[in-house]
């Protein structure tokens, strides 16, 4: 106790800087920590937002509010923005406030490197988002940036290439200091395999993001040279081939994917057994089973493209290797639950989006065996089945987890409880809407409407309704949570520095809110 | 009272899903009308259900545990962590349904992919945004777009209430049409960007890709109409262009095929003659409506930044060499596609003519079928 009394004294001396400049030029974990979430709750409302424009011309058929360009704009610009700008940041800052406490250390290691991370990022959503106002509006040609679609791009098109250069610089500076934060700066006894699980599985994902995020520079930069300085990569008629972009892209896309999950599954086993006041049940194989699923995410890129004309064995190859990552993903599905098993459970809101987490996700995991199907997958590819099936892993898994460590651990970060009442509402409302909004895309998919359409047949009108009824919910239901961290910021109750009764862990050990400089003294780790 | 409880909720779980696989209104994968796409029907079903087998063992686990192991209830903490055995039985048991349900998958994927002894062979490219199906040996070739009905109704601002449409956004002018029971190679490519080609009854999608072929095949046992979309991103107009299949019996194919291939002599003898302005111009609209309607808008205005006004335009007012090889050849890197192929020599000369003497332009000049036919 007297040593948290000592820091906390001593964060009268060595405090931050005051105004402005404190945030431009900060080097402090925790100070990048919140600038990257509160980026990351602006992108995610405007993001939101361009989804509400495709709820809205989707809420019955016809035409009538936008363009079918503004449309292809709109979905385009929206998965770029969640992706990157939204659950990316979110993930970063989680990061950075938490690892360094977790593992018993002061700050970041490369506390430089970590200021200029954050910078690039508002930098290159302006660029991205800028193209809005160019001739030929943003890139319509779906996240995915297929050539030779997006090459009939507008001007935008080498904006939105440098855009995501930069967040791909940034992304890679991030995942280095993550490395080398975890590899150097744990404090002594701090074992690789008593890490939690959180900084476990950042520890693999900061590894993915170093391998696949030059993939993608790689890619982007041949669509910059066909586009502009007559390179045939993906041209045909210059003996290219434009699904060459495809496999170049998904083997960057699968394991992006993973990036967006591991690390929820690192939070949502921290939240679990807090709540259920009992051990996680297998540690060890939570940590195998992540490598796992990082290791075959390298070699199951091509079942997003089952249908562009593969050899026998090479979808028989993609199907059963697609099949296999159930295993250790289905691992961690039943660690949980046993986890949860003969505990000793509450249901405070963090508990709450875990288990939301835990039952959404694996809906989203069913569906994703059945696409890993490949004969199957030649109905499905394309539809709104698919879309149903990544925006539950995506939705209800990432964000719901990063909602979760949000209620988690914003007690300790800002020293004050949230409104337990209000987060509870939060979760039921979003629960409730998210399933309305996305449940009946699986129908519809089935049912044969292909996605990325801003108009469709009248036989889809009905599910297209409740669908964005849904969607205009949850949206609300998102302003309602920014007023609850925003209120949560202001003030409160006084959160104590253990905050929920059966937390372990040396974030718990710290006062709440944390001294700036985090651990100054290495911590004792049994 | 809570067991009762729990019965009543699962027993609900399970007519809804039940209820959800054998409803007819647009809730499933259509059972389709090939040997395929039942296989692939199979197939899903086997794998859906399946997944609400684990679904309620897995959701049934945890709802129990939340029921009674919570602190309110009193429940206690076990301590309990780490078991080989309980991660060795839930590695082996997935592991085992998934080779269950891959050897099935294996099976269609083998026979999907054999195209090999075919009756007949069908050339289907995408264009942005139109279907061309060319029926190889026969000579017969042709475009199918979206259907005038669907079109104007689909307009922003139309204020046509697409339930008034029949089948809309589902119907085009010209339906591939190929005879039931015959195996049908199908061959597909793109003209410009990526296409995917689509009929959910018939079991299976696949990409047109410019530049290269794939392989399709398909035998429809029933005659009748089937329905469906492009289902790979291809700009502007997506959403709207269908694919429609009109499965004839033998004898109605044969007659069906004789038409054509007169039709075919007869715009080939029309492009000889030379029509008046007036004519021109007529036909020119009706060209306009359907080809140059999307991104040159109604009015020829385009859309500033993105699509070209041809009204006023210097192409349009110019030269008329170079108007005619824009339309003919298109413009590389843009959306401008190359209209030779899919315009007749009268649909191209009634077009232009069109464009130079309406939409606000009055420049007078008129082109003829044979002057596009000599440009060939």
């Amino acid at each position: 106790m007297a040593t948290v009394i000592d820091t906390h004294d001593d964060h009268h001396d060595h405090g931050p800087a005051s105004g402005l400049m404190r945030w431009v030029t900060t080097t402090n974990h925790k100070d990048i920590g919140t600038l990257y979430l509160l980026f990351s709750l602006i992108m995610f409302m405007v993001g939101g937002a361009m989804a509400m424009v495709i709820r809205l011309e989707l809420f019955q058929p016809g035409l009538q509010f936008v363009d079918p360009s503004f449309f292809n704009q709109m979905t385009t610009v929206h998965a770029l923005v969640m992706i990157f700008g939204a659950v990316m940041p979110a993930f970063v800052g989680l990061a950075n406030w938490m690892l360094p406490i977790m593992v018993g250390g002061p700050d970041m290691a490369l506390p430089r490197m970590n200021n200029w991370s954050f910078w690039i990022l508002p930098f290159a959503f302006a660029m991205l988002l800028g193209t809005f106002f160019m001739d030929g509006g943003a890139p319509a040609g779906g996240w995915t940036i297929y050539p030779p679609l997006v090459l009939q791009g507008g001007d935008g098109f080498p904006f939105m290439i440098f855009a995501i250069h930069m967040m791909g610089i940034s992304s890679v500076m991030g995942a280095i200091n993550v490395i080398v934060t975890i590899l150097n700066m744990r404090a002594p006894g701090m074992t690789l395999m008593k890490m939690p699980l959180f900084v476990w599985t950042w520890f693999i994902t900061a590894y993915l993001l170093i391998a696949v995020m030059p993939v993608l520079a790689g890619a982007v930069t041949m669509l910059l040279t066909d586009k502009f300085f007559a390179t045939t990569f993906f041209n045909a008629a210059g003996g290219g081939d434009p699904v060459l972009f495809q496999h170049i892209f998904w083997f960057f896309g699968h394991p992006e994917v993973y990036i967006l999950i591991l690390p929820a599954f690192g939070i949502v086993s921290q939240i679990i057994p807090t709540f259920a006041r009992k051990p996680l049940f297998g540690y060890s194989s939570m940590v195998y089973a992540t490598s796992s699923i990082a290791f075959l995410s390298f070699i199951v890129w091509a079942h997003h493209m089952f249908t562009v004309g593969m050899p026998l064995q090479g979808e028989l190859f993609f199907m059963y290797a697609t099949m296999l990552i159930a295993v250790p993903t289905g691992v961690k599905v039943f660690n949980w639950i046993s986890t949860m098993w003969k505990g000793s459970m509450t249901f405070e809101t963090p508990m709450l989006f875990a288990i939301g987490f835990v039952i959404m996700f694996t809906i989203g995991g069913f569906s994703g065996l059945m696409l890993a199907i490949a004969p199957a997958d030649f109905q499905y590819h394309d539809t709104y089945f698919v879309v149903a099936h990544f925006h539950y892993v995506l939705v209800t898994g990432a964000i719901y987890a990063i909602m979760a460590s949000v209620y988690y651990w914003i007690p300790k970060w800002t020293g004050h409880m949230y409104s337990e009442k209000m987060g509870q509402w939060h979760f039921w409302i979003s629960t409730v809407s998210v399933n309305v909004l996305f449940f009946p895309q699986h129908f519809l998919g089935l049912a044969g409407m292909p996605r990325r359409i801003p108009d469709y047949s009248v036989q889809f009108a009905e599910f297209n309704m409740w669908s964005s009824i849904g969607g205009f919910v949850f949206g609300l239901s998102q302003v309602f949570f920014c007023y609850i961290v925003y209120k949560t910021i202001k003030g409160g109750e006084k959160a104590t520095d253990q905050v929920w009764e059966g937390a372990e862990g040396l974030e718990w050990t710290l006062s709440s809110p944390p001294p700036y400089h985090s651990f100054t003294e290495a911590p004792e780790v049994k | 009272m809570k067991k009762l409880k729990q019965l009543l909720a699962s027993g609900a779980l399970l007519t809804f899903v039940s209820g959800l696989t054998h409803a007819d209104y647009g809730l499933n994968m259509p059972v389709g009308v090939t040997e395929t796409s039942r296989q692939v029907y199979d197939l899903h079903m086997l794998i859906l259900w399946v997944c609400v087998a684990i679904g309620v063992v897995v959701f049934g686990a945890m709802v129990y545990s939340m029921i009674y192991h919570r602190k309110s209830q009193g429940a206690v903490a076990s301590q309990f962590h780490e078991s080989m055995t309980a991660e060795l039985v839930w590695t082996v048991i997935p592991f085992i349904i998934l080779i269950v349900m891959a050897i099935p998958a294996t099976k269609v994927l083998i026979d999907m992919h054999d195209s090999s002894e075919a009756d007949m062979t069908v050339k289907v490219t995408g264009y942005q945004w139109k279907w061309r199906y060319e029926y190889i040996d026969e000579g017969v070739d042709f475009f199918s777009s979206l259907d005038a009905a669907s079109n104007e109704a689909r307009q922003l601002g139309s204020d046509i209430d697409p339930a008034t449409v029949e089948n809309y956004l589902l119907d085009v002018d010209h339906p591939l049409v190929i005879p039931v029971g015959k195996k049908v190679r199908i061959l597909l490519t793109a003209a410009d960007v990526i296409h995917a080609w689509w009929v959910p009854d018939f079991g299976w999608k696949k990409d047109a890709v410019p530049g290269f072929i794939n392989e399709a095949w398909v035998i429809v046992d029933e005659p009748g109409i089937y329905r469906g979309q492009c289902a790979e991103l291809c700009g502007r107009d997506h959403g709207f262009m269908p694919i429609v299949v009109e499965v004839k019996s033998e004898e109605d194919y044969a007659v069906w095929l004789t038409a054509q291939k007169d039709t075919a002599a007869a715009a080939k003898l029309a492009a000889i003659e030379d029509l008046d302005p007036r004519e021109l111009k007529m036909k020119g609209k009706k060209v306009y409506r359907s080809t140059c309607v999307a991104c040159h808008q109604k009015k020829g205005e385009g859309v500033p930044g993105v699509f070209p006004a041809i009204k006023g335009s210097v192409v349009a007012t110019g030269n008329i060499d170079k108007h005619i090889n824009l339309v003919m050849n298109g413009k590389a890197g843009t959306t401008m596609a190359a209209y030779k192929d899919q315009l007749s020599d009268v649909e191209l000369a009634a077009v232009i003519t069109y464009q130079r003497n309406s939409l606000g332009n009055k420049v007078g000049d008129v082109v003829q079928p044979k002057e596009i036919a000599a440009l060939r």
